[in-house]
């Protein structure tokens, strides 16, 4: 019953960072998607949320759930002005060009944070911290939970915007075909900066959601490259891929890190990510394509 | 204007294009020798770590600039000679079999992660690279018989024909034999069909197919060729840091690489040695500059990574073709003056072939 | 004598059978081309000849040797060489490396040789440049030799194809929509190349076309295809006026 309830309480942590790492992975897939350039500031984007709202909140005193949404709408206006003023420029350029474009802007977010708000690690109060929810004879971090509860229905949120709205659909128009999105009237490229400003939304949402379980800092961003796990073995194409995929990462490695011998942790999430490119490079839930000639 | 007129094929196939190349380079070449009697010793272990990321830097350019394959984890083949090299050295092989063995080594190893990752494009090939140094940078740290580990390894001082390579000059004249080494067969390489075939599969894989060209086999032996430089400069980075840590192995690193590529011009070997005179130059450059900057600017420990970020934003905005581009750009200027044309250099807009395979 | 020989040959991607139970044979120096209309699976059956794509069933027999599970990139060293439809040059490399790479094939140096640039490489290096020469002789090209490819226009980039193609040395030539693109004149110098190609070079073709007037220029026999399937096949006039072909390209009564 111990090895039971240890093991729950170990899938229970996973489901929660991955949660975190599928929320960044669903930032890149939106991106991706539409416009077939992959964002590798994305985690930094999120760290830059997370510390808008830090500022909000701990520092200005506004409500925890007032200033996560301005927070969350300051990270997206973020996110579209960052697609309107630098990355349409580069729509032209081949792939690994804008790979190293937002690598570089990586490295400005994060110097620009440090500039700001220092390198120590900051925290805010939020309705979860340091409480627990019990029950069937489980205790859980109510920290944990709400970061599975928050990605959910931020999911739900943005399954109906995407298939319901007449945004989201413009929004799909515009990933799968540019040129028939025009012809429809569809303004692409401000949609594409809607997207990018949903995606840093996203973003925002798992810093905030991550805060009470990992303080705030300037290197909160490097749990991109864990999404990125996430992110293809969801297949890089849909929004329950990336979070069934995050999932995935992060209950491997929490299950790695207790029941495999040190350091092996750490390495957990780029060997399976490693292992799943080699495998099956399309990931679990991508259907298979082949080029016309 | 220069205008070159050919009477023979093997004009064409030459390394040079005209006299002039060979006078300049030549020039060049005098110079390098000599300036370890010139300039003192700091700015002669400047330059000898300028060569050694030159080294590298040719080899990432073969790989990214003439095949299309991207990699984010080079610092890997880096470490893995530099261990190479030294474990080896201590174990009292001499040098001039401790630095081949080092490079073929890396090599191999290239081509092991060359391999599995044939059929990857793009992104995937990056992110598959990205996992792949980060899993050898903690075989580093962990692998503590081996390695060292966090207590770091001590290089032992090689020596060539009993004659001890050691300090600034020392590994100057090595680095700069072994670029010069790395750059003539690059430049081999490159005006041959195993060049061409590189270059084909970096522009459409599959008519190169059609065209015979083995893409598993082509690949990983650029993979192969790419790692091995970088091994070798790895090896030659041990002796200039004289001592190995593991994290000195990190992704940061291997971004600082695709840097050199990237701003010193994608697709030209000189890019490579713009890059690496760059990449580290800027460091020297941020240290002299450090105390003047306002706001306290200058005791950010970010201002390093920031300013690489900044440079990157800018070159591939405003500048893709890296420094060689802007160096192109000049001569042409200074060649064609007065009568250089506004729409000389505009850049076209280019449409990048959807890597999506629908 | 048959050169080339395709036996039931079908495939399917999902549920659509893009090619369903082809079977041609083509006679060595004779010129064969397949015509249909768009989405009949003509140039799938290139790309199965090519062995892009693998077949679900069927043989592919190429000078009596059964190439059906050949890997793609032996196929040039085999004899058989291919244009693509939408151009799949080598952009950013010039007209003449382009070519070069055409000669790939026929390489035979080793990886020690090319890096050292030995003399047996330099030898090598001049005999397929001459043979390139040659192609570019042929095909009027020389005024564009060291031009990107990025900066030609389509028509010569649609000579540049053939040219590659050519530099293989193939016995048989897959010429994928050879006049797409091409206005009047530039489709009846194809034409003339096509019928050079055929007698002076000696090369089977087979040629996928859309251009009528190209195809009764050039052809000694045509087949034709819709869904995959073969409607007809035999002399140019005759496949063209069969009731079956007209009647997919123009359609014909419906069937109540």
């Amino acid at each position: 019953m111990e090895e039971a309830a240890r093991l729950l309480q170990l899938i229970v942590n996973g489901a929660a960072s991955g949660c975190i790492y599928g929320l960044i992975a669903l930032g890149f897939v939106l991106i991706y998607k539409a416009t077939e350039m992959v964002n590798f500031a994305q985690g930094d984007i999120m760290m830059l949320g997370a510390f808008v709202a830090f500022s909000l909140i701990a520092q200005w005193g506004v409500n925890y759930w007032v200033g996560a949404l301005i927070a969350i709408a300051i990270t997206a206006v973020f996110g579209f002005l960052l697609d309107a003023v630098v990355l349409r420029r580069v729509i032209g350029q081949p792939q690994f060009a804008v790979v190293m474009l937002t690598l570089g802007l990586g490295f400005i977010f994060r110097a620009a944070a440090g500039l700001g708000w220092g390198y120590d690690a900051v925290g805010f109060v939020t309705p979860f911290t340091n409480k627990t929810i019990s029950g069937a004879g489980l205790v859980l971090g109510a920290d944990n939970v709400s970061i599975i509860v928050g990605t959910v229905l931020l999911c739900g949120v943005l399954y109906v915007f995407f298939s319901k709205t007449r945004l989201g659909i413009a929004m799909q128009a515009s990933s799968q075909n540019q040129l028939a999105a025009y012809y429809m009237g569809i303004p692409v490229r401000t949609v594409f900066s809607l997207i990018w400003a949903i995606s840093a939304g996203v973003a925002a949402a798992a810093g905030i959601l991550l805060s009470p379980v990992s303080m705030v800092d300037v290197n909160m961003g490097f749990l991109g490259i864990k999404a990125f796990a996430a992110a293809v073995i969801g297949g890089f194409g849909s929004i329950p891929g990336s979070l069934i995929g995050g999932v995935l990462v992060g209950i491997v490695e929490q299950l790695s890190g207790y029941y495999l011998p040190a350091g092996f942790q750490e390495v957990s999430a780029n060997i399976l990510l490693l292992g799943m490119l080699i495998l099956r490079p399309q990931g679990l839930f991508a259907e298979t394509m082949g080029k016309r000639v | 204007m220069r205008y070159l007129f050919r009477t023979d094929y093997a004009q064409d196939m030459a390394a040079w294009r005209h006299g002039g190349d060979i006078f300049w380079y030549g020039l060049l070449a005098v110079v390098m020798l000599v300036l370890p009697f010139l300039l003192g010793e700091f700015y002669i272990g400047e330059l000898g770590g300028v060569f050694i990321f030159a080294i590298a830097g040719v080899g990432l350019m073969l790989l990214v600039g003439y095949t299309g394959l991207i990699s984010l984890g080079h610092a890997a083949f880096l470490g893995i000679g530099a261990y190479t090299n030294s474990v080896l050295l201590a174990q009292g092989v001499p040098f001039l079999i401790t630095l081949p063995v080092a490079g073929l080594f890396t090599a191999a190893c290239g081509a092991a992660i060359g391999l599995p990752t044939l059929r990857m494009s793009g992104l995937y090939l990056a992110i598959a690279t990205l996992a792949f140094g980060s899993i050898v940078g903690t075989i580093f740290q962990k692998w503590n018989s081996v390695t060292g580990g966090f207590d770091g390894f001590a290089v032992p001082t090689p020596y060539v024909f009993g004659i001890p390579i050691e300090g600034a000059t020392g590994v100057y004249y090595v680095s700069l034999a072994v670029l010069v080494f790395v750059l003539w067969m690059s430049l081999n390489l490159l005006r041959t069909p195993l060049g061409r075939a590189m270059v084909a599969i970096r522009d459409s894989e599959v008519s190169a197919q059609s065209m015979g060209i083995h893409l598993a086999r082509y690949k990983a032996m650029s993979f192969a060729i790419s790692a091995g430089m970088t091994g070798l400069a790895g090896a030659l980075f041990a002796h200039y840091v004289r001592y190995l840590a593991p994290d000195a192995f990190d992704v940061l690193l291997s971004v600082q690489f695709v840097t050199i590529v990237f701003v010193g011009g994608l697709g030209s070997i000189h890019g490579a040695i713009f890059g690496a005179l760059f990449v580290r130059l800027l460091p020297q450059f941020i240290a002299i500059i450090r105390d003047d900057l306002p706001f306290g600017l200058g005791r950010t420990p970010g201002l390093e990574p920031s300013l690489f970020g900044i440079v990157l934003v800018l070159v591939i905005l405003f500048q893709p073709g890296g420094i060689f581009g802007l160096w192109l750009k000049t001569k042409h200027w200074f060649q064609a003056f007065p009568l250089k044309r506004k729409a000389s250099f505009r850049r076209q807009k280019s449409y990048a072939k959807s890597e999506r395979l629908r | 004598m048959s050169l080339f020989k395709a036996e039931e040959i079908s495939v399917r991607f999902g549920g659509i059978r893009a090619v369903d139970s082809v079977s041609f044979e083509v006679q060595q120096g004779e010129v064969f081309s397949i015509i249909g209309p768009n989405g009949a699976g003509k140039t799938t059956i290139f790309n199965l000849i090519s062995r892009i794509y693998n077949t679900t069933d069927g043989k592919l027999i190429f000078n009596g040797q059964d190439i059906t599970r050949t890997p793609p990139y032996k196929i040039a060293g085999l004899g058989i060489a291919r244009t693509f439809q939408n151009i799949e040059l080598f952009a950013n490399a010039s007209l003449l490396q382009n070519l070069l790479i055409g000669r790939h094939c026929h390489s035979k140096v080793g990886f020690l040789s090319q890096i050292a640039f030995l003399p047996s490489t330099r030898t090598e290096e001049r005999r397929h440049r001459e043979r390139a020469e040659d192609v570019i002789s042929f095909l009027g090209l020389e005024r564009y030799r060291d031009t990107l490819i990025a900066n030609l226009p389509y028509g010569v980039r649609k000579v540049v194809e053939l040219g590659r193609a050519l530099c293989t040395e193939p016995r048989l030539l897959l010429l994928d929509e050879p006049s797409s693109g091409l206005n009047v004149e530039e489709t009846e110098g194809m034409g003339f190349w096509i019928e050079d190609i055929k007698k002076d070079l000696g090369i089977t073709v087979i040629m996928v076309e859309h251009d009528m007037s190209l195809v009764s220029q050039v052809s000694d026999r045509v087949m034709a295809l819709n869904y995959g399937r073969v409607l007809a096949m035999g002399e140019p006039r005759e496949v063209q006026t069969h009731p079956e072909v007209v009647k997919a390209y123009i359609g014909g009564e419906t069937e109540e």
